[in-house]
């Protein structure tokens, strides 16, 4: 089956070509729709069956590479079309295809009537074909070819309700911002080959092949180039994984279509740069400064954005700072060393952040549809300006929408951290390695402690989100509130997929000390990815020398301060949800402090955007027409006192672009002659 | 005085005899056409470009000398000869529609275009300097009376005034640097050039040496469009008549390249660190002020001026790195340059009405719904030129960057980068329009031709196929680099 | 005693006063006339350094400058009166229908 690999990005772009050219034609929704999500299915089977067959396959012999063909070859620099097969790609293919598909299914329900429904599904697969060429790239310049077109493909679904101006303007951020991290990128590309070739005389971008040579590096105690070169990655996975300082377009690309954000900005695109410095763990073990880089932005980001998370209103913005502050335990888990742990992380995030967006989808569906029943048909005047996406319109919905609902808890519950669910396993692997692990020295208590609270706080937002929603009574105004119903069954189907996926996805990945108390099931997870960290291993492997008492207090700690993050959650709004209005009352700048994302983007505009607009502008009136024509006159000026005799002298426009020359010249051959 | 006959191999000169007899025939021909069989022209011209390539491609890999040493058809110019063809064979293909359009359907058109090709090849297969500056006179020439073609629009006088004027001051400037060259050396032969100055260390010390190199690659540089000698290119591409602006942009600037590095490669190796360092600053001015003032433009001809000035810079990155990869990679980028913005070009033709006044980037506002195929080959193209891969624009930069990468200037290869990240910003915004505004026009002014059909398939075929399977054309480019 | 370094001086000054009329004449005339000087001392230097060299490349050179500068005179002239026909005009000043 191996040799099959190709297949699996190929059926996507058949897919793109299919619904992008003929889309517009072809019309019947059932098609288009249908025709998308089959082709993402089909990359799912194949991908399934590679994974059966890996597994078949002793843990040192999981390693296949399918060269299609040599994409460049220049010198001693070569890269090739060619795929990579080992455990860690595999699992990203399931993760990319299975929720994929399911993404793609709940698209054709959440879609139905779309303007331009062609133009959505054409796009959703050519981002899966992105994604899949960014994880099955054997090297990097092939991965970078993936990155740069998921990048687009954000860009073009941020943007897809182009009528809004806010959609557009979220679209271009998204893509400014992504750019920084894409140079970051290819920066590291150029000094990583380049320095291994001149250092080593190893010419390659291919991943397996820097590997195995990786033994050659030592490890960089001081700043050196690894250190720069896995810094320049990491400006990288900022970028695209939305982390402190990069993170600000995530929340704004809330503006695209819900599916959109639970594929591309929960589950899938946003986790690529986790993936990336996975794939290069390599090479981050030998740079620790930079991995203590990694580790601090991460855990900052986790809290960062938590904090944010618990003052948003707008259902969608409170998930899209949870999936920031769950990418920072991710790079946390990086950071530390501990790579199997936030694949782990990514692999269950995936599931119940997919779940949670799809969730909040179905309710937005549900809430929009009530509203324009309410506006259209019982001529309710005000129904049109109700907002569907605010939290504060909604409530008691667990009536009228169960399967959502209960989908949604479960979810909920997995991510809050409470033992037996998918979450609990990894964040709480991800802690545990942050505290145990030698790398960084005391600093491991600080992540650890911003860590935990950060896991208070996601428990509380979340179970937040969960009781103004769903519990209470209901604040929809009540001509719409009749209107409100269960959504079609190809909305609920993945709901429930997902939701079964948060509670027993988690399993696989047993920490050591439970699933000895239980028989001793190992940790599969842990098992199968081991031969791509085997270099990465060591870090986590020491820190086991910490007692098993240690551990199990905390994984109480960590289960407790999730239990009091929902239960202050219950006591402010559904005991006494008048609490929230008077802490608001009573803290006013606190809480616009933190309902403005600690105003990030007003300062990013203020030191970084406005300039650049200043300077672009400076250089196109500034530079010709200050600049040059000053030049010109300047000139003018001395000339004419000097030659004297010359007065009738004049400038037009062709008078400017010769004196421009002439200057050029003077200077060049000056500069020559006087040196 | 010994009196010899020269050595005349008329075979050197093949191609670019075949498209001068074409070219003349042609005038003759114009004589009995009525407007609107002019056409018949270009299909001529067409069988014309056709057997001159049939000629470049049967005489790879054979290279010869004609007129005692003063031209010499190599693979390197062998290579340059296939992208002047291939632009100007774009060129025609495009051109008929726009001046039934425009109504300056003169007949001279297309024998103008040849007589510049002849001019590009002369200078690609120049090694006398005599040789490659009368290939770029009969370009020149040739493209000031292109650049004014539409004689009665007042923008196409003004761009052709303007080109003739700083043009022939630029000569000038590049004549003295030949004859400076001249003097310090004895000879006007690039290759005695270089065999005089590798001879004797006085020769490399006199100024007159220096400063004839410097001349000269001003004289280059504002042919190839380089900062600070770029400041003609916006108005005359704006105001030319649209197909000659994509011609432009394509043959001629490869043609000043050919020439810039046969000579500075062949003749002045012995002053390569003095050029580098000029090739290194000018480089980076001309990336800079291309892409930064190009950020601004409204007008997409202007804004795609703008961007070919940017790419001149990055070729002459490639140029600066002087390596095998970086030089090859000129090659590669020009050739892949030719299709992708001839391409882009031709969309534009499609777009607009009668005199152009819709022209601006912002009436491409919902094209990609009227017209999602066009709109589509019109993003593969701005994607090219932004280089996003997989296309060739990506490949091409690639090739230079890691040339000068590799020849250690990674400052260089940085500032390449950040400016085609910064580029990414104004081709992004016509497919902003394209696709996220909505259509304030029809479009159903836009008809498609067969010759146009054509030149879209050959340019996505060529940026597609180059971007994916670069290994044979950069091939071809190594193979293409003695030097 | 006229050395070649006076034919050089004297050619260096002309090209530069054919320079400064480009940049300050305002008549696209006169303009060209001025490029016209430039071209002829580059003339002057070839002539005079193939004379002192001995060689006659040089000399060769001047007649297709000049050759050359003729095809340019006529091809300039025609575009500046396609310009005039169309502005009444042919100051470089008015050619201003495109900038920045």
């Amino acid at each position: 089956m191996f040799e099959y690999v190709w297949l699996i990005p190929l059926f996507p772009l058949i897919g793109f070509a299919i619904n992008g050219l003929l889309g517009k034609k072809i019309k019947n929704e059932k098609i288009i729709g249908g025709l998308g999500t089959v082709m993402v299915v089909c990359s799912f089977i194949v991908s399934a069956l590679i994974l059966l067959q890996l597994l078949g396959l002793p843990g040192e012999e999981r390693h296949f590479e399918k060269t299609l063909f040599t994409w460049i070859q220049s010198g001693n620099f070569k890269a090739d079309i060619g795929f990579l097969i080992d455990p860690l790609s595999v699992i990203m293919l399931m993760v990319v295809t299975g929720v994929g598909s399911l993404i793609h299914l709940y698209s054709i329900g959440y879609m139905h009537g779309e303007e331009g429904f062609y133009r959505y599904f054409a796009y959703l697969n050519l981002f899966t074909f992105s994604m899949l060429l960014l994880v099955l790239g054997n090297n990097l310049l092939l991965m970078f070819v993936g990155w740069e077109g998921v990048g687009l493909c954000s860009y073009l679904l941020i943007g897809y309700y182009f009528h809004k101006k806010s959609a557009g303007d979220a679209g271009k951020k998204a893509f400014v911002v992504n750019r920084i991290g894409d140079f970051g990128f290819l920066l590291g590309i150029f000094t990583l080959f380049w320095y291994f070739g001149t250092k080593f005389n190893v010419w390659t971008i291919n991943f397996h092949e820097l590997a195995l040579q990786s033994h050659l590096l030592s490890t960089e105690a001081t700043f050196g180039v690894i250190t720069l070169v896995t810094l320049f990655f990491f400006i990288g996975a900022t970028g695209k994984s939305a982390q402190i300082p990069l993170y600000t377009w995530l929340p704004d690309a809330m503006e695209g279509p819900t599916p959109v954000s639970a594929l591309i900005h929960a589950a899938t695109m946003v986790t690529a740069g986790v993936y990336m410095i996975a794939r290069m763990n390599f090479l981050y073990i030998k740079a620790p400064q930079t991995l203590m880089v990694v580790a601090i932005v991460g855990a900052a980001t986790a809290i960062f954005a938590a904090t944010i998370g618990t003052a948003q209103n707008d259902i969608k913005r409170v998930l899209a700072y949870s999936t920031v502050s769950q990418l920072g335990y991710m790079f946390l888990a990086m950071g530390v060393g501990a790579f199997t742990a936030g694949i782990f992380h990514l692999m269950t995030h995936a599931f119940f952040k997919a779940c949670l967006f799809l969730g909040s989808g179905s309710v937005i569906h549900g809430m929009h549809y009530a509203l324009h029943h309410a506006d259209h048909h019982e001529h309710c005047a005000h129904a049109a300006d109700v907002d569907p996406q605010d939290m504060r319109n909604m409530g008691g919905l667990r009536k009228q929408m169960p399967w959502t609902f209960l989908t949604f808890l479960l979810a909920t519950i997995a991510i809050a951290g409470i033992p037996g669910f998918a979450g609990f396993f990894s964040k709480d692997e991800i802690l545990w390695q942050a505290f145990a692990n030698p790398l960084h020295g005391d600093l491991n208590y600080v992540l650890w402690g911003l860590g935990a609270v950060a896991a208070g706080l996601t428990a509380f937002y979340m179970f937040r989100l969960v009781f103004m929603t769903f519990f209470g009574e209901s604040r929809l105004i009540p001509e719409a509130k009749k209107h409100l119903h269960e959504s079609h069954i190809v909305i609920v189907l993945p709901l429930v997929v997902l939701a079964i996926l948060s509670v027993v996805g988690g399993w696989i990945g047993l920490p050591k000390l439970i699933g000895e108390r239980l028989g001793n099931i190992p940790n599969y997870f842990e098992h199968f990815l081991e031969p791509v960290f085997a270099n990465g291993h060591v870090a986590a492997a020491e820190g086991a020398h910490l007692s098993a008492t240690l551990e199990w207090g905390l994984m109480g700690t960590s289960v407790l301060i999730a239990v009091v993050g929902i239960s202050i959650a219950y006591a402010l709004y559904i005991i006494a949800p008048t609490v929230p209005a008077r802490f608001v009352a009573r803290f006013p700048r606190l809480y616009q402090l933190v309902y403005n994302k600690w105003y990030v983007d007003e300062i990013y505009d203020f030191l970084f955007v406005n300039p650049c607009k200043a300077f672009g502008n400076f250089l196109w009136k500034g530079f010709d027409v200050v600049v040059v024509d000053g030049l010109v006159n300047g000139t003018a000026f001395v000339v004419k006192n000097t030659g004297g005799g010359m007065r009738y002298l004049q400038t037009g426009l062709v008078h400017n672009y010769a004196m421009t020359m002439v200057l050029g010249v003077v200077v060049i051959v000056g500069v020559y002659i006087f040196r | 005085m010994d009196l010899l006959m020269p050595v005349v191999n008329f075979g050197a000169i093949m191609p670019e005899l075949i498209l001068s007899v074409v070219a003349m025939v042609l005038l003759l021909v114009n004589v009995f056409l009525k407007t609107e069989q002019k056409a018949y022209l270009g299909y001529l011209s067409l069988l014309g470009i056709g057997y001159s390539l049939y000629v470049v491609m049967t005489a790879w890999g054979t290279p010869q000398t004609g007129f005692s040493g003063s031209v010499l058809q190599d693979n390197f110019a062998l290579f340059f000869k296939g992208i002047f063809l291939v632009g100007a064979a774009l060129t025609v293909l495009i051109a008929d529609q726009y001046v039934r359009r425009e109504e300056c359907n003169y007949g001279e058109l297309y024998p103008l275009i040849l007589f510049a090709t002849v001019g590009m090849m002369l200078m690609a297969s120049g090694t006398d300097l005599m040789t490659i500056f009368l290939g770029l006179e009969v370009l020149s020439v040739s493209l000031y009376v292109l650049a004014g073609f539409n004689r009665k629009n007042l923008k196409s006088n003004e761009a052709g005034l303007k080109y003739f004027l700083l043009g022939a001051f630029s000569t000038g400037f590049l004549l003295y640097g030949m004859a400076l060259t001249f003097g310090a050396t004895g000879t006007t032969r690039i290759a005695e050039i270089a065999k005089v100055a590798a001879a004797s260390s006085a020769v490399v010390q006199n100024p007159l040496f220096l400063v004839g190199m410097l001349l000269m690659a001003v004289g280059f540089s504002f042919k190839i469009a380089a900062a600070p000698f770029h400041m003609w290119t916006p108005d005359v591409y704006e105001g030319a008549p649209t197909p000659i602006t994509a011609f432009m942009s394509a043959g001629p600037k490869a043609a000043g390249f050919a020439a810039f590095i046969r000579v500075l490669m062949v003749a002045l190796p012995t002053l390569k660190a003095d050029w580098t360092d000029l090739l290194w600053i000018l480089a980076v001015l001309t990336m800079t002020i291309g892409n930064l003032i190009a950020l601004n433009q409204d007008n997409i001809k202007r804004m795609l001026a703008y961007s070919s000035i940017a790419h001149a810079g990055y070729a002459l990155v490639g140029f600066t790195a002087g390596n095998s990869i970086g030089t090859a990679g000129i090659l590669f980028y020009m050739l892949t340059y030719t299709f992708m913005n001839i391409g882009a070009f031709a969309i534009i033709i499609l777009v607009g009405k009668k005199g152009e006044p819709n022209n601006n980037v912002s009436d491409y506002a919902g094209f990609g719904f009227k017209h999602p195929v066009l709109a589509l080959v019109m993003t593969i193209f701005l994607f090219s030129l932004a280089g996003i891969p997989p296309m060739a624009g990506f490949m091409g930069k690639f090739y230079l960057f890691s040339g000068a990468v590799k020849a250690g200037y990674v400052w260089l290869a940085i500032i390449g980068v950040l400016n085609s990240a910064a580029s990414v910003y104004y081709y992004l915004r016509v497919m902003v329009f394209m696709y996220m505004k909505d259509p304030t026009e029809q479009f159903d002014w836009v008809k498609m031709t067969v010759p146009v059909f054509i030149t879209l398939i050959i340019c996505v075929v060529g940026v597609l196929g180059a971007g994916i399977w670069p290994a044979y054309l950069l091939g071809l480019a190594q193979n293409a680099m003695p030097f | 005693m006229i050395a070649i370094h006076h034919y050089l001086i004297l050619s260096a000054i002309l090209f530069a006063i054919g320079t400064v009329g480009v940049l300050v004449r305002k008549n696209a005339i006169v303009i060209f006339m001025c490029i016209e000087l430039m071209l002829n001392a580059v003339n002057l230097t070839f002539i005079a350094l193939s004379n002192h060299l001995g060689k006659l490349d040089g000399q060769i050179f001047v007649f297709f400058v000049m050759t050359v500068a003729a095809a340019e005179a006529a091809v300039g002239l025609a575009l500046m009166i396609a310009f005039f026909n169309n502005k009444e005009s042919i100051e470089v000043e008015d050619f201003n229908l495109m900038k920045q």
